[in-house]
């Protein structure tokens, strides 16, 4: 039945859907005649030094600012409150295990002492193996040299992680009972997680000057939204029948909330903690931009100097410690799940009451011993010098140095024997796409292209989305950056283009196999977990600073999350269209083509939709490896007190931008039969 | 399980519930006469309970029965608020309980009512136990109270040895009677069942109706019990109320309702019920005629066919039906035999059309799952 009616519908659509495609067409062929004779006029350029009014007014702003910080009722009651709050926070977690503190010349607990209880920690949420895991994991930022700057990376993010829970938790149960306040949040946090991260940090530093407070805000609004969405779909998500049994036993709500609702979310709940604590630790390495400690200033500075090794090196320590967190998390929320019937557990009805009980004892047994040594480990790391400084850390770690050394060596001899072949590479991308979509994005005058992309917006997305086009495109004007916006723009486009090509190829082919889905799926989840920051290493190293690179860089960060959607797409067509298909005589070709990527339109929607978002925000960080425009903007109005003004308007183009490609893509899902795809932001799991 | 005994427990006038925009502007107006098609077209509004009364005596089993979408499950949530009704009363003892407050609502849940559920509402991290004793909980009993009244419980509802299971390591019996338990650990006055057993399997499903009645005879609680399955309204039932559309169509003892059916829905709904097992000889009786021979043996009123068959087709005269040391009626072979011949032939049919389904429950079990299932 669904098939028959789902095929009518694609029957009633089809008209629709030629014409539609035939204006894209002939709006595009339309905007290459007229950009010939119009190339590079009125394209509003503006060389780098050069600002316009409202940049300098945006300079005075800070300036402004800047001279009442220390008068102004509302900073010293209000902003400089939480600012001071927040760096205290910081500051004692990182006197506890990154900084010297309290008059010694090392931090409270040492490196021995954190490994310690770092791995009972992972017993005491998961399980022995993730207990290993944590202890190896941690002993690797020693060993790598960075155990200060992983320490640091940990006590920013255990910082955010600690006020987004505080906040978020409370918040997501709030949204989770009343419809009201999900009403409400819902668009806000559509809108904290549409914006590409770089573009919070601007707008903070005007308030909270650079430094740790900043990055930990910029690190709250990034991270906070899952652990509320996904709290509220925990508690949303608790079956009416058992809050009918308890309202009907006469429990208040209070009694309802605490003995149903939250036990049965607990599992999302922890989960949601899960896709927080990944985003916080993602976050805080980008926000070393503006002054967050740890990894990410070293990664920084080693990208500014070209020093891909020691990028390298540090970009190693993050990808240990997103593993580590998130594995943990995630273990954690299926020890929840159990955890509750520990005393019978899954296997109790078969096993025996005394393998039971010996399960049972052996857990607690192990746990005080790791308790006690945890004890004995801290207590060593703070009296004895050995067991506080990590061994070798003054001459860049045990295995830090030669990884450093090797991935130099690695890097030159790229260089010097692959130069042909990357070069090679990036040039004919560079001359053969990225140079003529720009040329004709970014050339062609200011109304031209306006007028293609309200052309585009009417075809694509309907009607309904012209008012918001029109409006991101008259403030991207008024931003002053439009031609920085527009090469952006062009780089955000061929990114995404090749996603979708990525997506396609592999989502249909994990799609169709369960054996490459079993491969591929783990590779992704992890990639997907992984801080956009590191992606921007190997590729620097092979391709040096281009725009080429960052757009290397963005595609394979977006890809995975497009490629995972569109799996998903192709596995959910039910098995007897394809069967049908099958037995009709098609080919595997025509089977994909006619049947499964027909039907999988709403993943595909989608993908293109999440791959712009993903993409727009890895460009512009790409501004970092020679991405150039708004991400270089953005970065030199940190660094440049003149240029703060035009970072912060080029902040607002991206967000521009960003929206511009969003309402697009989901006016075009929305057409096609689509419901928002917002469930999807974070890929994974829920 | 025949006959009213007690005082009204519970009294039921003019309950309306009306989903939909601005309910109060239908019940009272000219626009409660629509049906439910023409009300739904007109205001958008859907009337689930419609002007519903009945009261219910104390120790009673009163059935609600009716098809899915008759709007019964509404009405047993109105009964205790979990739906708020739009317009009626509903007493106990003589309290309106849509005058409650919430803290006055809550003390009626916690102490004098409880629910049973159709899909069980239990609570899957809870042990078996701490399912039964969740009411005395959220009622504040403390802890080693709470597991001595739930272990007893416990061996009530004949779960003994279960107390530590979680509820998704027990079949769907037993699920329910852990939700049973849990209704009758808090010791309420009426006991409210929610078509609790039409998740479970026909033969798991008539063990709990004898656990009910076996329940019911040692705890001795008011019930009202909600049911799609016309043969489950018959055997549990004292009285009936049939319920179409939202509207009460009957109100009767069993008999009643398959003797003198109020309507062609009612007779259609009952046309395959065993006659013999549910009607009395009141129902097949015949006036005195002058040439009667008044020399056989005398019945009380209220004996079923069926029981009456072999003392009236051994007698050489007709049965006598006496009340009261007054002569109502009498009961020949021919009376007897025209409703057993026609039970039997429905039988057969019935297995012809559904052979397989359930012929332990025969006629009614086979109907009533086409009717509701088709």
């Amino acid at each position: 039945m669904a098939s028959v009616t789902a095929t009518a519908t694609a029957i009633r659509r089809g008209t629709g859907r030629v014409r539609r495609s035939w204006l894209i067409v002939g709006t595009l062929v339309a905007w290459v005649l007229l950009w010939i004779p119009l190339r590079g006029h009125d394209t509003l350029p503006l060389p780098v030094a050069q600002l316009r009014p409202l940049h300098q007014r945006l300079n005075d702003l800070n300036v402004y600012i800047g001279n009442h910080r220390a008068s102004s009722p509302f900073f010293t009651g209000f902003v400089n409150v939480i600012r001071s709050g927040i760096a205290d926070l910081t500051t004692f977690l990182q006197s506890l295990i990154s900084q010297p503190s309290y008059d010694r010349p090392v931090p409270v607990v040492g490196w021995l002492g954190v490994v310690a209880l770092a791995v009972l920690v992972g017993y005491v949420l998961a399980n022995l193996r993730m207990a290993v895991l944590a202890g190896v994991g941690f002993a690797c930022f020693g060993l790598l040299g960075v155990w200060q700057e992983s320490m640091d990376t940990l006590a920013a993010t255990l910082a955010a992680v600690l006020i987004c829970l505080l906040i978020g938790l409370p918040l997501g149960v709030w949204m989770g009972l009343s419809r009201a306040v999900e009403r409400t949040l819902t668009p806000v946090l559509d809108f904290m997680q549409a914006m590409p991260t770089f573009v919070y940090l601007a707008p903070l530093t005007l308030f909270f000057l650079i430094g740790p407070a900043s990055a930990v805000i910029a690190t709250f609004v990034y991270a906070v939204p899952p652990v509320i969405r996904i709290t509220a779909h925990g508690i949303r998500g608790v079956p009416e029948s058992a809050l009918e049994s308890s309202r009907s036993l006469g429990a208040t709500g209070w009694q309802s909330l605490r003995t149903v609702r939250l036990p049965m979310a607990r599992r999302t709940i922890v989960l949601g903690i899960n896709q927080t604590t990944m985003c916080a630790l993602s976050m805080v390495t980008i926000a070393a931009l503006i002054g967050a400690p740890g990894l990410g200033q070293v990664v920084v500075h080693a990208l500014e100097t070209l020093d891909v090794g020691t990028a390298f090196n540090a970009g190693l320590g993050i990808v240990i410690m997103a593993i580590v967190l998130d594995r943990v998390t995630t273990a954690a929320s299926v020890r929840v799940e159990q955890g509750y019937r520990r005393g019978v557990g899954a296997a109790g009805l078969g096993g025996s009451l005394g393998g039971r009980l010996s399960r049972r004892a052996g857990r607690r047994l192990l746990l005080a011993g790791l308790g006690v040594l945890a004890v004995v480990a801290v207590y060593l790391s703070y009296t004895f010098v050995w067991a506080a400084v990590f061994p070798a850390s003054d001459s860049g770690g045990l295995l830090g140095s030669g990884v450093v050394r090797g991935i130099n060596a690695v890097d030159h001899w790229v260089q010097l024997h692959l130069n042909s072949v990357t070069d090679g590479i990036k040039n004919v991308a560079s001359y053969g796409l990225i140079n003529p979509l720009q040329s004709l994005i970014a050339d062609s005058p200011w109304y031209l292209t306006c007028a293609v992309v309200v052309a585009i917006c009417l075809a694509v997305a309907g009607p309904r989305t012209l008012p918001v086009t029109a409006i991101c495109l008259a403030l991207l004007i008024g931003s002053g950056v439009w031609q920085d916006a527009m090469v952006t723009l062009s780089a955000t486009l061929l990114a995404t283009v090749m996603v979708m090509v990525l997506g396609v190829v592999f989502g249909v082919w994990m799609g169709r196999s369960d054996r490459v889905d079993r491969v591929l799926r783990p590779v992704l989840d992890a990639a997907q977990v992984m801080p956009a920051f590191v992606y921007l290493v190997p590729f620097l190293g092979l391709f040096g600073t281009s725009r080429f690179t960052a757009i290397v860089a963005a595609v394979v960060f977006a890809a995975p999350v497009a490629v995972k959607l569109i799996a998903d797409g192709v596995r959910g067509v039910p098995a007897e269209v394809v069967e049908s298909a099958a037995s009709s005589g098609s080919t595997a070709w025509q089977t994909i083509v006619k049947v499964q990527l027909p039907m999988a339109r709403r993943a595909l929607t989608l993908a293109a939709n999440q791959g712009l978002i993903y993409v727009l925000s890895m460009v512009v960080v790409g501004g970092l490896v020679g991405g150039g425009a708004l991400g270089y903007l953005v970065v030199a109005g940190f660094s440049q007190i003149s240029l703060f003004g035009k970072g912060l308007a080029a902040g607002v183009a991206i967000v521009m931008l960003g929206i511009l490609l969003d309402r697009i893509t989901q006016g075009a899902a929305r057409r096609g039969g689509a419901r928002s795809g917002r469930s999807y932001w974070m890929g994974r799991t829920y | 399980m025949t006959g009213v005994t007690g005082d009204a427990t519970l009294d039921v006038t003019g309950l309306w519930k009306v989903f939909g925009p601005k309910p109060d502007r239908v019940v009272g107006t000219p626009l409660a006469a629509l049906s439910r098609a023409e009300l739904r077209e007109r205001t958008g509004c859907v009337a689930a309970v419609r002007d519903i009364s009945f009261t219910v005596a104390a120790n009673e089993v009163f059935v609600v029965m009716g098809l899915s979408g008759s709007g019964k499950s509404t009405l047993v949530r109105c009964l205790t608020r979990l739906i708020e009704p739009t317009a009626g009363s509903v007493r106990y003892d003589g309290d309106d309980i849509r005058e409650a407050d919430p803290r006055r609502l809550r003390e009626l849940r916690r102490h004098r009512f409880a629910m049973v559920f159709q899909h069980f509402g239990l609570l899957p991290h809870r042990r078996v136990i701490d399912n039964i004793g969740y009411g005395l909980e959220v009622r504040g009993v403390r802890k080693d109270e709470r597991y001595r009244r739930a272990g007893e419980v416990l061996d009530l509802v004949g779960l003994s040895g279960y107390a530590d299971y979680f509820p998704d390591q027990l079949s769907g019996g037993m699920q329910q009677r852990v939700g049973l338990g849990r209704a009758l650990a808090v010791d309420p006055e009426i006991l409210f069942f929610d078509e609790p057993f039409s998740a479970l399997d026909p033969l798991i499903r008539r063990d709990m109706q004898n656990e009910v009645i076996r329940l019911h005879h040692e705890v001795g609680k008011t019930m009202v019990f909600i049911t799609h399955d016309l043969h489950e309204a018959l055997r549990l039932g004292d009285r009936i109320l049939i319920m179409r559309d939202g509207a009460m169509v009957q109100v009767g003892r069993p008999d009643e309702v398959v003797g003198a059916p109020a309507d062609d829905y009612v007779r259609d709904f009952v046309a395959d019920v065993p006659k013999s097992h549910v009607l009395t000889i009141r129902w097949v009786m015949r006036p005195v005629r002058a040439d009667d021979p008044l020399d056989g043996p005398e019945l009380g009123p209220d004996v079923v066919v069926r029981d009456a068959a072999r003392l009236v087709l051994g007698a050489s005269s007709p049965v006598r039906v006496v009340s009261g040391g007054q002569l109502l009626g009498l009961v020949d072979d021919d009376a007897i035999l025209r409703v057993i011949v026609v039970d039997d032939e429905r039988r057969g049919a019935s297995r012809a059309v559904a052979a397989g389904v359930d012929t332990a429950e025969a006629g009614a079990g086979t109907a009533e799952t086409a009717a509701v299932e088709g």
